[in-house]
């Protein structure tokens, strides 16, 4: 991510202008990402609604036809309709984004907690996750795959699993240094049990960091599930997805180059809004920066 | 007691403030955070800047340095003039150029104001490197000089090392060689010795007041510690909420103060004449502490560094009703002992008995409960409690643990607010919407609300300001005495100590070097430890709440 957190001032306007009632200050750009991210949510969940056709049905008559009033953006090599297409495609990508985020986030802190309160168990912890942060997730998704057989679960594991060891170590350095603070040894002191005060003292000061860490692998799991079905190596391609439109199109990329545009498009305004989102969220919720703008 | 009595009426003005006016920026409306500050300070002179967290001491300390934080605090009215040039009209260029050959600086933290990845011989060089064009062999001579005059053992030594390689004391001799070496007219000390232990604060107190007399500087001195005003003090000047209350020189200022403000800060300066000593109740024993030992690095069979004894034979016991004062500085192992009997670290050895059980061995969840007999207080007011959390959750935490129901819990969670002297409705408000000692009196609640034996107070009342201290010092004496708890109270200051304890057990190095009834240990010290520490306390002989010299000193 970018490594200067603070907007410059002629950027001022783009990032922090528009105040919020709460007193948060929020700038035209996350506002337009929040508006862009929620059209696309919305166009993926009412696809079904929204499609002008099936998006399976081949038409082999209509094979790699132009934009037209039946097919808006066109058809692709088999003559399925791609504004259909693309839309169903963001279900899964979206699905697989948002599953993987919340699967790797909830896991991560558990064991991170775990982790960064008990010693003994730290050690242990910390080498397995460090072992799993060396597989390349591209690798495991192959390997994954060629065990089960192409489908939706196959790729999550692959993205999850990865991203698990950065949310443990996330939130162990968060509980490393809260668990010195004195109101956790007071609790210690009033009697308080271990799961007490690792869920009611130490987890809310994990939240903040958590949210953050959660937009970027929702961002990069969409684009981890693209690159995995572009490669062959994901969801099974009667499955639409926007890595999968867009693999089937690359062969035709010279006489059709908007099989990859309309899918790349959707993909790249999805994984800019989030990621726009989440550097606002930081922003936000870093009170460190909050205390430099006051 | 002597009081320095210099007359410097034939003095010159070195540093003369009129009428300092600063403000928030961008906020007129708001109260001015210094309103028409005067002061001024003839050369030689050693003027003391005294007041509570907040009267605006430092904010006067670094309108002088032109170190005010931009776009935060501005000045926007009056004159700070050093040698007929006023010091506000000054560019950036020019202000650098006065620090260090004109004005300096010394602050509370050396730790912190030394570069930790830097030798400090070279810290000392690179003053000289900004304001002089020195040859290297020159230079270092000149570093090597002022190291000696700060008595800093072994100088080519201490010269290539690292701030972590020194002792507390001797970073502050570093920090005042740094501000010292351009010989400038004024130095500003901000708290220079609060962060050491009284033996090396007096070493430090000196080694100031021979500096400036062999370079005539005139001295700026920040402090919350009458103690310290006066060993060192000619003129005082007394801050309240961003204005000068009170000025006189220290002589008249402690016999005859004649503002309200300037009499109540004297009055809240505990005495370190022990408190009267009281019937010894027949209560029984509540905690009995016997050969405790704690050592650390012991395990490990290939370490060959000698492990460190951070407690050693450490005994006691505490009857219910009655105080027993841990002193001693810092490294000394008395937190060690309060968090071993809190059970927050193990004990290597010993036997703890709290209310007649024996928990230095129990698990942690054996432990628990037991833990109601023994609670404890803690330093830091503003970490104390979660900050997420209403002070009625905390204050019901412990009653839920024991199996209280939630509705009485929070009944009396009100009661307990009431008992430590804030309004009960408290209970749904948050933490930061409270003082240093508003906070100190919540956790106090906390703690009383499991009706402990024994409460533990690991330097309970060092962060909070003198006239809060007292408050809470009462509020812990008025606890006792309604509910007949023991107090084991960990403080390295023997002013508190001789107030609230009824006996005094002085530790070093991680032993006990003597330990009786206050009296006896506060007026007639055994050990040459304790003489030691009693004699380092600033303003020992004065007796600060009643203006006069103290009795039979």
């Amino acid at each position: 991510m970018a490594a200067n957190p603070q907007p410059a001032a002629r950027l001022q306007w783009f990032f922090g202008a528009i105040a919020l009632p709460s007193g948060w200050r929020v700038g035209v750009g996350p506002m337009i990402a929040a508006t862009v991210l929620t059209l696309i949510v919305l166009s993926a969940l009412f696809a079904p609604l929204l499609a002008p056709h099936d998006p399976l049905a081949m038409d082999a008559l209509q094979r790699l036809k132009g934009p037209s009033d039946t097919y808006p953006l066109g058809t692709d090599a088999y003559g399925r309709d791609l504004m259909s297409r693309v839309l169903t495609g963001g279900q899964i990508s979206l699905f697989i984004g948002i599953g993987a985020a919340i699967v790797s986030v909830v896991i991560g802190l558990l064991i991170g907690l775990v982790s960064g309160f008990f010693r003994v168990a730290d050690a242990i912890i910390m080498r397995l996750m460090d072992s799993l942060m060396a597989i390349p997730s591209i690798l495991l998704a192959i390997a994954l795959v060629a065990l089960n057989g192409p489908s939706i679960w196959s790729v999550m594991g692959a993205i999850t699993i990865p991203e698990i060891p950065r949310v443990v170590r996330l939130v162990r350095s968060v509980v490393l240094s809260a668990r010195e603070e004195p109101y956790v040894e007071a609790a210690m002191a009033l009697g308080s049990s271990m799961p007490k005060i690792l869920w009611q003292h130490l987890m809310p000061n994990t939240l903040a960091p958590l949210i953050v860490q959660g937009t970027y692998i929702c961002a990069s799991a969409i684009l981890t599930e693209a690159i995995l079905s572009f490669l062959g190596a994901g969801v099974s391609t009667e499955i639409p997805t926007w890595g999968n439109i867009m693999a089937e199109g690359r062969v035709y990329f010279q006489i059709k180059p908007s099989l990859i545009f309309w899918p790349g498009l959707m993909l790249s305004l999805c994984i800019l809004s989030i990621n726009l989102l989440g550097d606002t969220a930081r922003d936000l919720l870093d009170p460190r920066l909050k205390k430099r703008e006051g | 007691m002597k009081f320095k009595s210099r007359n410097f009426d034939q003095a010159s003005n070195v540093l003369e403030i009129t009428g300092l006016t600063v403000r928030l920026t961008g906020n007129d409306k708001a109260d001015p955070v210094l309103d028409a500050v005067s002061l001024k300070i003839r050369q030689g002179e050693t003027v003391c800047l005294v007041g509570e967290s907040g009267s605006g001491k430092s904010v006067t300390s670094l309108s002088i340095m032109g170190l005010l934080p931009k776009g935060v605090l501005a000045a926007t009215g009056g004159h700070i003039e050093l040698e007929g040039r006023n010091l506000l009209e000054l560019n950036a260029q020019a202000m650098r150029d006065m620090r260090a050959r004109k004005i300096s600086m010394i602050f509370q933290e050396p730790m912190t104001a030394l570069n930790p990845v830097l030798r400090v011989g070279e810290q000392i060089g690179e003053v000289l490197d900004t304001h002089t064009k020195l040859p290297a062999r020159e230079k270092k001579a000149r570093v090597l000089d002022i190291m000696n005059q700060v008595h800093l053992p072994d100088v080519e030594r201490i010269y290539r090392s690292y701030p972590h390689q020194l002792s507390g004391g001797q970073r502050q001799r570093i920090m005042i060689a740094m501000a010292l070496i351009l010989e400038p007219q004024l130095l500003i000390a901000d708290e220079p010795t609060t962060a050491l232990d009284v033996t090396t604060q007096k070493q430090i107190l000196s080694l100031i007041a021979e500096l400036q007399e062999k370079h005539g500087t005139a001295v700026l001195f920040i402090t919350h510690d009458m103690g310290v005003v006066a060993e060192i003090a000619d003129t005082v000047h007394v801050m309240k909420l961003g204005r000068i209350v009170e000025h006189a020189p220290v002589e008249t200022l402690l016999r005859a103060p004649k503002q309200d403000y300037t009499r109540q800060l004297l009055q809240s300066v505990p005495s370190l004449s022990p408190r009267a000593p009281r019937a010894m109740p027949e209560g029984q024993t509540v905690l009995a502490v016997e050969g405790l030992q704690k050592v650390y690095g012991a395990h490990g069979v290939f370490s060959r560094r000698e492990p460190t004894r951070a407690a050693n034979d450490v005994r006691f016991s505490i009857p219910r009703g009655r105080t027993l004062g841990i002193v001693g500085e810092s490294g000394s192992g008395k937190s060690t002992v309060a968090r071993c009997i809190m059970r927050l670290i193990d004990p290597t050895e010993g036997e703890i008995r709290v209310a007649g059980k024996e928990i230095a061995t129990l698990t942690r969840r054996q432990l628990r409960p037991y833990r109601r007999h023994i609670q404890i207080v803690f330093q830091d007011p503003f970490r104390s409690l979660n900050p997420r959390w209403t002070i009625g959750r905390s204050l019901i935490e412990g009653p839920l643990n024991i199996g209280e129901d939630k509705q009485a819990a929070l009944a009396r969670a009100a009661d307990l607010l009431t008992l430590v002297g804030l309004p009960d409705d408290a209970v749904h408000r948050y933490p930061h919407q409270f003082s240093g000692g508003q906070r100190q009196r919540v956790a106090i609640a906390r703690a009383i609300a499991m009706e402990p034996d024994v409460l533990v107070a690991d330097e309970a009342v060092s962060a909070l300001d003198v006239s809060v201290q007292a408050q809470v010092l009462d509020l812990l004496d008025e606890l006792q005495q309604k509910l007949g708890i023991a107090i084991l109270f960990i403080t390295h200051d023997l002013r508190v100590a001789a107030q609230i304890c009824d006996e005094v057990l002085v530790m070093q190095h991680g032993h006990v070097v003597e330990h009786g009834t206050a009296a006896e240990v506060l007026s007639n010290p055994q050990h040459a430890y304790t003489r030691a520490l009693i004699e380092a306390a600033p303003g020992r002989s004065w007796d600060f709440a009643n203006f006069k010299e103290l009795q039979g000193a």
